[in-house]
């Protein structure tokens, strides 16, 4: 009975926030309400046992993604006057289909027999661990190396602004001599 | 009620939809970005409610991680594309932007 309780909680806070992230036309607002959404995927995952993914989530959403969010959303300004995210034109369609979507979804997940079973939770950190060194040993690496090149690739995106400065100046020079 | 597959499934379908609204219908190309942040994660509390109801296992699990790390990373680069637009175009309206070069 706690535990329906728990998930009904849990569920909510990722529902509601959700919603909001989806609906608010304000980006700020957007962006705070995708920190709850976030913290209650981060509970789900605790409450599957996952308590790794739980942490790994908290610790890289939370506080990487949506830091990086909400510096993006501070350093680029939206014009103040004309607020709307949202046209009907795109409002419609857009709704059609994620309802499609969504209807599709829940089809088959109602109508699939998934040989669902319950089991214990048991701790996975180690398990995890272990598995990252041995089975999963290439995409872990290989994971490292995308990282390390969206790392450099970000940085090189953000230094254009003196590339794109240089580059006039040069034309300048040889349109004069 | 008993709290099993169905249930997460069920939520993660509807966050699949919300994003899906949201990358539809957000201008702002950091709502684009929530959008897809939210259909990561849906697909991630499949991964994760499959190994654990279904494969009773750890593979779903390793599976999330490579998922967030990899978010994590796409993340970064489309705010670094967001703020290079932003310094060359003025706007992050992804419909407004609708030239390779300044």
């Amino acid at each position: 009975m706690t535990s329906d309780l728990v998930f009904i909680l849990l569920a909510l806070l990722t529902i509601v926030p959700a919603v909001w992230v989806v609906f608010s036309p304000n980006i700020v607002h957007a962006g705070f309400a995708l920190l709850f959404t976030l913290f209650g995927v981060a509970g789900l995952y605790a409450y599957m046992g996952a308590d790794f993914i739980a942490v790994t989530q908290m610790m890289v959403y939370i506080g990487g993604v949506l830091v990086l969010v909400l510096f993006t959303v501070m350093m680029t300004r939206v014009p103040l006057g004309k607020r709307a995210n949202y046209g009907l034109d795109r409002f419609v369609p857009a709704g059609v289909l994620s309802l499609a979507v969504f209807g599709l979804l829940y089809k088959s997940i109602t109508s699939v027999d998934w040989g669902a079973g319950h089991t214990e939770a048991v701790p996975t950190v180690a398990e995890i661990g272990t598995n990252f060194m041995t089975n999963y040993i290439f995409p872990f690496e290989y994971v490292s190396l995308v990282l390390l090149a969206a790392m450099i690739g970000a940085a090189i995106l953000i230094r254009e602004e003196k590339f794109s400065e240089d580059e006039p100046e040069n034309g300048e020079t040889e349109v004069q001599s | 009620m008993n709290v099993g597959l169905p249930h997460f499934l069920t939520i993660s379908a509807v966050l699949f939809a919300l994003g899906l609204f949201a990358v539809m219908s957000r201008r702002n190309a950091i709502g684009i970005l929530m959008g897809v942040e939210l259909m990561l994660n849906a697909a991630n509390i499949n991964f994760v409610a499959f190994s654990r109801y279904v494969q009773h296992g750890i593979d779903g699990q390793i599976m999330a991680a490579f998922v967030i790390v990899l978010a994590a990373a796409e993340a970064a680069v489309a705010l670094a594309i967001v703020l290079a637009m932003f310094r060359n175009f003025g706007t992050v309206h992804a419909d407004t932007v609708q030239s390779l070069k300044r």
